[in-house]
């Protein structure tokens, strides 16, 4: 029985993960790069319903609202200044560095604002917790919840980008920028959009990872993010479904790692995922293969 | 015309040598005049073990080309297995040059060993992926240490990944690598001269491996890949190598750390990917490539917000805006455009001047 | 013997079939010539010999030795070298040091000799750079050894991959569009050096081509290569006039 509570943990768990996949492998589809800030971008999510919720007292709604508003700006300011000058840069390193700077541009500046004391996060979630099996197995209401959420974002998600105009623009864009462009495409629209949209994710991510584990500290974000990408690499970057597979997947190896494994060792595990499916496919489950012109 | 050539290249290298020589005698000279904090003296050997970890990355980042996020996975290698071994010899090897000699030997060794292990999977793969998998393996290194148990009593070395009871030792058994608590009372090695020597050595190896076949032929790697195997280059071992080369020397780094400190531990904050990525912070401001900016960036970064300590709080913040900026102002192609036509503009100038 | 050898040479990627029963024989010394409309193969076809791609069927014989599916370096080893279509100059490495890197396999001291520079490192180091000199000075690339190899104009760049290929000391030198993106004068410029690397090293040359005129002018045998295979075949003059090959080039 505590195996089938794992697993839904590690769903649970997963279901951030594939909310902050998404935002990486949307990015990197389009723009052709590892937004390494993208982990960050949760963080201020958190932080944000934070300040409103836990000290302003403000309800959850408003505080998950305001963080997703915040984090959209974010996301396109990001872009706007550090990334879309780099666009053309004769190096692939140096928009890979920006964002590193960009990352760590966000903790400090988190770091300044609310020091690096853990804060606590009260849970926006308030639905009752489920008991199953006669009360051998517990689900959370935070479990709960993200799991549902990530499940409906999904199928928003998957809605707008196959049957709205600029969700096709998006797929455009992602399979070549000129030819996109001559048909009309305003390709850097689509690319604020496709940056909007992941920073949403992220802070919705944000704040339900907070509202499972509640300690928030700037550097919350980082190692969520880096497996997210973790995530992303695993389902195949740059594919939609194998982003929110990819994410699944490794929360439940995560959880279940450290149930069965070692506690200490499971982001060990994790990464060793990463390093086999590379080695094994480095297209990942469902990525495509592309090999450079001779 | 070939002469002034290779004098060209000698004068850069003696120049870089000079400079570090130069920074040395007037450090000693500061101190021995009493003009030196003790938390400044304090700050000479660390000063070090950036420089040489930024000089070892840029060749891998800015000689191979290729982006590695786990530098300080190597340097804890590097650190562990030298404190390790100069633990166990402490009472046996009683001069510590030759046990600090050794201990360095052993450091670059296991590090280098540890590069050749994950260069040969990681260097399959290609930029984005190459960074987050040398992160990935950063952290498992780091994991890794962060539970290993080693013992030794009469009947040998005990290992465990579980827990010190599980070393199984008998009651006169010594603990000496103790998970999370790392290892104790490793022997203060290092001064500020080792320091200052292993700097030289690890200037002497990457700046004399860069002007030389081996280095043509990883540069020409970096180039261009598909050319380089065209005229027969083998790249795998041109990658290892230089990836191999530079992970030694980041472990020569952490021997250096680790004889400076009385505990051992690996933290996020030293061998987690923070660390490798401020080394980049270091080697990305002295300019890709660029061996002799990696010590001064350093060594500017390390000490400036030291000297300004009101602003102490502010130094990771600084680091950032100016890591991106400076990325910026390198690599966008609209700020390269711009800066051509101030620079242009100022030679065509002094072109006119000349021919008037 | 024949100098390149090759039977039945064939490639799919996916359900496309690039190259289809590719057959050519290059005798020793000679200038050939292999043309094509746009697509036709031609460049799949060099990247077959050099092993960047590898066949799904057929042999490639070089001087007798089989390097069908062998590796690029070794197939450089075995001794063919080539240029680009669009030129991959070791782009921050100076001119001499992109022939120097040709010469690698040839000239040898190891990296520790290197690194603690033993006498042999001098030694070799003087050799490399009189050799890399004197075929610069074939291209007339001399005067600019210590240019960054980017900051080359575009004629002199595509000599300096000729000179780079050459530095490995080929038996076979494979030119992919030596002349694409030069003005005329250059073009008869480059005409006269290839002649003039044909002569002075004994080369055998393979040479894509898309400006008829070029290939007319110096090629005494020609294929031609259409949807992946082999149009027409033989002495330039007849090639040229086969109705096939015409009706090819410049449609119904």
């Amino acid at each position: 029985m505590s195996f089938i509570t794992y697993l839904i943990n590690g769903i649970s768990l997963g279901s951030v993960y594939a909310l902050i996949a998404l935002g990486y492998t949307m990015v990197y589809g389009i723009a052709k790069m590892l937004n390494f800030a993208h982990g960050d971008v949760i963080m201020i999510g958190a932080f944000t319903t934070y300040s409103l919720c836990s000290t302003m007292g403000l309800p959850p709604v408003v505080g998950v609202a305001a963080s997703v508003i915040v984090c959209t700006v974010l996301g396109i300011l990001i872009e706007k200044i550090a990334y879309k000058p780099l666009r053309k840069a004769s190096s692939p390193l140096a928009v890979l560095i920006t964002a590193i700077g960009v990352s760590y541009l966000l903790q400090n500046l988190a770091l300044l604002m609310f020091g690096a004391n853990a804060k606590s996060f009260t849970s926006v979630v308030s639905v009752a917790p489920l008991t199953l099996a006669g009360g051998q197995i517990k689900i959370s209401g935070e479990t709960i919840v993200t799991i549902l959420s990530c499940i409906f974002i999904m199928i928003l998600l998957m809605l707008f980008i196959n049957k709205t105009k600029a969700g096709q623009g998006m797929l455009a864009v992602a399979e070549d920028k000129g030819a996109a462009q001559l048909m009309g495409i305003n390709v850097n629209a689509t690319i604020s959009l496709t940056f909007a949209i992941g920073s949403a994710l992220a802070a919705i991510a944000g704040v339900l990872l907070c509202s499972a584990y509640p300690s928030l500290t700037p550097y919350t974000g980082s190692m969520p993010g880096i497996k997210a990408f973790v995530a992303a690499v695993f389902g195949g970057i740059g594919s939609i479904p194998g982003a929110f597979i990819g994410g699944i997947l490794l929360g439940i190896i995560e959880i279940l790692g450290k149930a069965y494994i070692s506690s200490q060792m499971a982001d060990a595990i994790v990464f060793g995922v990463l390093i086999v499916v590379l080695l094994v496919k480095p297209t990942g489950l469902l990525g495509k293969n592309i090999q450079e012109k001779v | 015309m070939k002469k002034f050539k290779l004098s060209k290249t000698l004068k850069s290298s003696l120049l870089t040598y000079g400079l570090v020589i130069f920074a040395y005698v007037l450090m000693q000279i500061l101190i021995s005049g009493g003009h030196v904090s003790s938390l400044m003296q304090g700050l000479l050997v660390p000063l070090c073990v950036y420089a040489i970890l930024a000089v070892s990355l840029n060749l891998t980042v800015g000689i191979l080309g290729e982006l590695s996020l786990g530098h300080a996975g190597f340097m804890c290698v590097g650190a562990f297995a030298s404190a390790f071994f100069s633990k166990c010899v402490q009472d046996s090897i009683e001069n510590s040059f030759i046990r600090f000699t050794l201990a360095i030997m052993i450091g670059a060794l296991a590090a280098g060993a540890a590069g050749i292990i994950i260069g040969i999977p990681v260097l399959r793969l290609k930029g984005d992926y190459l960074a987050i998998v040398t992160l990935a393996f950063g952290e498992i290194i780091k994991n890794l240490v962060n539970i290993l148990y080693v013992g030794k009593d009469e009947s040998g070395f005990h290992i465990s990944f579980k827990s010190s009871l599980d070393l199984n030792m008998s009651p006169n058994g010594v603990q000496i690598i103790k998970g999370a608590q790392g290892i104790t009372g490793t022997p203060n090695d290092s001064t500020f001269t080792i320091g200052i020597v292993l700097l030289l050595i690890t200037l002497f190896i990457v700046l004399n491996l860069i002007h030389s076949r081996d280095g043509r032929a990883i540069m020409a790697i970096r180039d261009n890949v598909i050319a380089a195997e065209s005229v027969g280059i083998n790249i795998t071992k041109y990658k290892l190598m230089a990836f191999s080369v530079s992970a030694a020397l980041a472990g020569v780094a952490g021997v250096l750390y680790a004889h400076n400190i009385s505990t051992l531990t690996a933290l996020p904050k030293n061998f987690g990917y923070n660390m490798s990525i401020l080394i980049l912070v270091f080697v990305v401001l002295g300019g890709i490539g660029n061996i002799r900016g990696s010590i001064i960036s350093a060594v500017v970064l390390t000490l400036l917000p030291e000297l300004l300590r009101g602003l102490n709080n502010y130094r990771m913040l600084i680091y950032a805006v100016v890591l991106i900026v400076m990325m910026l102002f390198n690599w966008a192609p609209a700020c390269i455009g711009w800066r051509e036509k101030i620079f242009g503009g100022l030679r065509k100038k002094k072109n006119t001047k000349e021919a008037a | 013997m024949a100098m390149l050898e090759v039977k039945n040479l064939g490639i799919s990627f996916g359900g496309l079939r690039a190259v289809d029963e590719f057959n050519i024989q290059i005798e020793e010394g000679q200038l050939y010539g292999l043309i094509g409309p746009n697509g036709a193969g031609k460049t799949t076809i060099f990247n077959l010999l050099t092993g960047v791609y590898k066949p799904t069927d057929g042999s490639i014989h070089l001087d007798g030795n089989d390097i069908t599916r062998k590796r690029t370096i070794d197939i450089n080893r075995a001794g063919v070298a080539r240029t680009f279509q669009n030129i991959r100059l070791f782009k921050e490495l100076t001119v001499a040091e992109n022939v120097k890197v040709g010469l690698h396999n040839h000239l040898h001291y190891n990296t520790f000799e290197g690194i603690f520079r033993l006498p042999k490192y001098y030694k070799i180091e003087k050799q490399m750079t009189k050799e890399a000199l004197e075929l610069l000075k074939v291209f007339e690339l001399d005067a600019d050894m210590d240019t960054l190899a980017e900051n080359l104009p575009y004629g002199k760049q595509r000599k300096l991959e000729i000179a780079r290929a050459l530095a490995t000391k080929p038996k076979l030198l494979l030119l992919d569009e030596p002349a694409a993106g030069m003005n005329p004068n250059e073009t008869i410029e480059l005409m006269k050096t290839i002649q003039f690397v044909r002569e002075h090293f004994k080369m055998t040359i393979l040479l894509i081509e898309h400006d008829m005129k070029l290939v007319s002018g110096i090629c005494e045998e020609l294929t031609v290569l259409n949807f992946g295979k082999v149009l027409a075949q033989g002495k330039t003059t007849d090639v040229l006039n086969n109705p096939e090959v015409i009706k090819a080039y410049l449609g119904e």
